[in-house]
């Protein structure tokens, strides 16, 4: 007779001694894990609850200003500075982790328009309605010292934006032209204009760096090549956009944020149609920046709240806003793609994480493991009805929730028309017309 | 150019080959060389084959020069494993590409292929690390296994493995319900006649003694071996270890029979009023109460894989229930007489039942087939199977253990078996270990089965060596995963498919849901017109003409369909026609 049977030595499962770690002896067998893929999706189901439950994006509010902030600009080298002008001509210098201003400069009379920093971040640039643009360094003056720009230019009209080359001395401002400037010289060595009377926004190519793209008030997002005397080609589309950002990833890509409520995302080399057009806000928007990463971008809006898109999604992932935020005229996406900084009438800075539900600080290996765990779940039951309906709840105030039904009520009448017109007319004169070819008007060379 | 191309050809045609090549292995080494030396002497001459030969050379050359200073691996790439582990853990079919996906879609399921695959490596991998051999018996020549006697056993293995044989002597309050925590340390026994304790069995250690002074139908553990449920003469009880009455749940009368569902914290509890009851333990809520209008309800299992409750009835039938249905999700006729105990397997694939025609049944139940019978002559009153896949029955007053029961091949001769005094009442195997509990009239005896037990459990499920804090932490994380249930259903893994419901199937479901048909058609409602012509006749003309106008519809629609039909069958009987003209039809089969 040979017989064994099963005898443990529970010296081989227990710890030594109680300073030891657990002895945790693992078998992968799915017969001894049944109900794996219900186990899984309580799990994700968990795990959606949990990132709503620990969703406080608000960090900190940045006060000091005495009128609304008109424009947020980074520091080009260092993550924790960053400045901001606003409507009364101040420009504050401002240390994110200490949330202190460091200085205080009154730049203008009037708005501050823009602010750029120079790419090697010695110095920045500013505009301002009193029609001058001012070179101030970095470095505060000594104290007692007066402030005093490096450099004043006296420019012949108001100047609306500003922004700097990424790699020469060179500057872009936009006014009633688009001038680009030497910073050695008083006069801009080009001009640009196409027809129309004032442009609102201009931004380099930050790969391309030789391209410029500009918004202007007759409706167009005009595309520039420095090197050439005459623009290149813009887009005419039914409203008119604030502003407009790079990709910083795929440079061909730049999304404008526009007056319709929505937001649309060019490729430069087909502008007849955008790649994406991103609805969600229910008011004009005001300004967009990509994310460092540039696979997403936020965006500002008069509706009182910021939205986070996607870069190819129609739709926002995110929305924030607080019931003391007023009308944000300005957002910047911070350089670590952590954080997201939006100025607002109502004279504050605020400063918000860029993933919601994101633990701030240090995390152990454990917790790393964890959140990737539970983003692996969530993303794998992302279309189960109820895991669905818990990540995508956000709670909007009453009287933008009550505007996006209105809309929605409006986009379906005019849907609804457009149908009945088509059935009642003779067949091919009323072509469908997809949202995307709906906003563009013109593509002119 | 014509000229050209053929050279381009046959060097290209090199090249593929030398892709083809196999991994170089050490032994092939001396070979390569020759062959490498050899070929451009054959082609020589070629254009393009100039640049070909000196690169081998170079290589060659190198080969010679290095060898004496790096050794190479001779068994290069990952090491193989073995078909058999890899299917053990295979989940699912691997998935398709379907014709005409994009890139993109073609990308995501490229990657996700690939981690699975991976992971079902990694998984099989590991395998070899197992620290435990599963026990087995084997008898000499000519011997059998199933007359060698426990103490026999007992007295040749070590003595920690003896002494897992052992009696416990209670003739007093007769025979014995008991079941096993999941960890397999403790075990609680029931008398029928109101004794009931817990043991930890290995140490010997009772934990706690009591009589309830009622009559015990059952007993089981509940999620920890922190409290178990009695299931007495009216009420159904809960204990806590040291025997303190937590709970009297009077929602759960006249209990006969208990089971316990770990990951879903349901007990489920079949009456001799003929209700199946759930009671979920986690918030102390009845989560369903099922009457199954089958009389009195004494057979009762639970499928381990997908949480489905099998019942026996006394007309030879066994139900399966789940918490959501008020019908058995399936019927099944298994006996002749009536069911006496039924066992499912711990992967649910099979079921084996057992009957008063003295019949033993083995049965898919995923195609609700029978497999195989067998004629046992005193019938079995109790079965149970291990977790390596052994049967027990209980015939009459002894224990028989078969071996390879469960699969196609018919029951022969027993594994094991064992003898004892009084009637058998209860039979369970212990996880994780090489022993059968057995509850008698004479009391509990605990036997030794040598291959019963799974030998490598997995501490984050079940750990038999558990600390107080690991198990506290344990409840949190099960707690925490409870299975709601709701997801109680024949097929556990339906959540990770996907939901191919089709159009018209929508449709119905949403028709039930709203009460009515939101893509119905409205009715026709003449308009009000003014000057009087909206009289009664009037509005029954205009109602008139569109009166028949659906009806009208699906008759020119089934006419035309008709018309159709008739055509292709015209041109099917005229292909006919014409083969049987053709002289060549004879060969054809």
């Amino acid at each position: 007779m040979k017989v064994k049977v099963l005898c443990r030595n529970p010296d081989d499962y227990v710890r030594e001694t109680t300073r030891d770690i657990q002895r945790v002896p693992r078998n992968y067998d799915p017969t001894l894990h049944p109900f794996e893929v219900p186990r899984e999706y309580t799990r994700a189901l968990n795990a959606t609850k949990l990132e709503r439950v620990f969703a406080k994006p608000f960090v900190a509010s940045l006060d000091g200003h005495r009128d609304g902030i008109s424009c947020i600009t980074k520091h080009a080298k260092s993550l924790s500075t960053i400045i901001s002008g606003a409507c009364d001509g101040e420009v504050k210098v401002w240390n994110l982790p200490r949330q202190e201003c460091l200085r205080t400069v009154q730049a203008h009379e009037g708005f501050v328009r823009g602010i750029c920093s120079r790419f090697c971040g010695t110095s920045f640039f500013t505009v301002g309605d009193d029609k001058t643009i001012k070179q101030w360094n970095w470095e505060a003056p000594g104290y007692g010292v007066r402030e005093e720009p490096i450099n004043t230019i006296l420019g012949k009209a108001v100047f609306t934006g500003i922004d700097h080359h990424q790699r020469e001395g060179t500057f872009v401002t936009c006014g009633q032209t688009v001038d680009i400037w030497d910073e050695q010289r008083s006069s801009p060595i080009r001009s640009f204009s196409w027809g129309v009377d004032s442009f609102s926004c201009v931004r380099y190519n930050p790969v391309e760096t030789e391209l410029l793209a500009s918004c202007a008030s007759d409706r167009s997002v005009v595309l520039y090549d420095t090197r050439e005397s005459a623009p290149l080609r813009k887009v005419i589309m039914q409203l008119r956009s604030n502003t407009l950002c790079w990709n910083p990833m795929e440079a061909y890509y730049f999304t404008c944020a526009n007056e319709d409520y929505n937001l649309y995302t060019y490729d430069i080399r087909h502008l007849d149609v955008p790649v994406t057009v991103h609805m969600d806000h229910v008011s004009a928007v005001l300004d967009v920046d990509y994310s460092p990463t540039g696979r997403e971008f936020v965006s500002a809006s008069f509706d009182k709240t910021i939205r986070i898109f996607p870069k190819d999604k129609g739709h926002s992932r995110e929305v924030y806003h607080t019931k003391r935020m007023q009308h944000v005229i300005c957002v910047r996406w911070s350089a670590d793609n952590k954080y997201v900084l939006s100025g607002s009438d109502e004279m504050n800075i605020r400063l918000w994480k860029a993933n919601a539900s994101e633990k701030l600080g240090l995390l152990s290996a454990r917790e790393k493991a964890a959140t990737h765990y539970n983003k692996k779940l969530i993303e794998k039951f992302q279309h189960h009805p109820q895991v669905r309906r818990i990540a995508r709840h956000r709670h909007l105030p009453g009287d933008i929730l009550k505007q996006k039904r209105e809309l929605r009520e409006m986009r379906e009448a005019r849907r609804r028309k457009e149908q009945n017109v088509r059935k009642h007319s003779k067949p091919g004169s009323v072509p469908l017309l997809t949202e995307k070819e709906k906003h563009v008007v013109a593509v002119v060379e | 150019m014509a000229a050209v191309t053929p050279e381009v050809l046959t060097s290209t045609h090199v090249e593929k080959m030398k892709k083809k090549k196999l991994p170089k292995r050490y032994w092939e080494e001396t070979e390569k060389t020759d062959q490498s030396q050899r070929r451009p002497e054959e082609e020589q001459g070629k254009a393009g084959q100039n640049q070909n030969k000196s690169t081998v050379k170079e290589k060659s050359l190198k080969r010679k020069n290095g060898e004496s200073l790096e050794k190479k691996d001779p068994f290069p790439g990952e090491a193989p494993i073995p078909q058999k582990q890899l299917q053990k853990f295979q989940r699912g079919k691997k998935c398709k590409v379907p014709a005409g996906a994009r890139e993109r879609l073609k990308e995501a399921i490229a990657i996700s292929e690939a981690m699975s695959e991976h992971a079902q490596k990694q998984a099989a991998r590991y395998d070899l690390l197992l620290p435990e051999d599963a026990g087995f018996l084997e008898g000499d020549e000519d011997e059998d296994t199933n007359t060698i006697s426990q103490a026999d056993i007992a007295d040749a293995v070590d003595i920690t493995s003896g002494s897992k044989y052992f009696n416990l002597h209670l003739s007093q309050f007769g025979p014995y319900r008991l079941d096993y925590s999941r960890t397999g340390r403790n075990l609680l026994v029931g008398g029928k006649k109101g004794h009931v304790a817990c043991i930890d069995w290995q140490t010997k250690d009772l934990k706690c003694e009591m009589n309830v002074m009622e009559t015990v139908n059952d007993v089981k553990w509940l999620h920890t071996e922190a409290m178990f449920a009695v299931a007495q003469k009216r009420w159904l009880y809960i204990y806590d270890s040291k025997g303190v009455e937590l709970h009297c749940v009077k929602k759960f009368n006249d209990v006969l029979r208990m089971q316990f569902l770990p990951y879903h914290f349901l007990l489920a509890t079949a009456s001799a009023t003929g209700f199946l009851q759930y009671l979920d333990v986690s918030i102390g809520k009845e989560v369903a109460a099922i009457c199954t209008k089958m009389g009195r309800l004494d057979v009762m299992a639970q499928n381990p894989h997908n949480a489905v409750i099998h019942l026996g009835h006394p007309n030879g039938t066994v139900s399966l229930w789940s918490p959501n249905q008020k019908e058995s999700l399936v019927k099944m006729l298994c006996h002749r007489g009536a069911v006496r105990s039924l066992a499912v397997d711990k992967t649910g694939t099979y079921m084996v039942t057992s009957g008063l025609d003295r019949k033993l049944k083995v049965y898919d139940i995923r195609a609700f087939k029978p497999l195989h019978s067998c004629f046992l002559p005193a019938g079995a009153s109790c079965l149970s199977l291990s977790q390596r896949g052994l049967l027990s029955a209980a015939t009459g007053e002894i224990v028989q253990v078969y071996q390879n029961v469960l699969g196609s091949n018919p029951v022969s001769k027993p594994y094991m078996a064992h003898r004892l005094r009084g009637q058998i009442w209860g039979l369970a195997y212990c996880p994780f270990e090489d022993v059968l509990g057995i509850g008698h009239g004479e009391g509990f005896t605990s036997m030794i089965v040598p291959g019963a037990g799974e030998p490598n459990f997995d501490a984050l499920d079940t750990n038999p060596y558990r600390s107080h804090k690991q198990r506290q932490e344990w409840e949190v994380k099960a707690l925490l995963e409870k299975v709601q249930p709701e997801l109680i259903g024949l097929d556990p893994g339906q959540l990770s498919k996907v939901d191919q419901a089709s159009f018209e199937q929508r449709h119905k479901e949403q028709i039930e849901a709203l009460g009515f048909d939101p893509l119905a058609k409205d009715k026709f409602k003449p308009k009000t017109k003014k000057k009087g012509r909206s009289s009664a006749g009037a509005i029954e003309k205009r109602k008139r003409k569109v009166a028949h106008e659906d009806q009208r519809d699906e008759i020119r629609q089934s006419v035309q369909e008709r018309t159709e039909r008739e055509k292709e069958l015209k041109e099917k009987s005229n292909e006919k026609k014409l083969g049987n003209k053709s002289t060549l039809d004879r060969f054809r089969k």
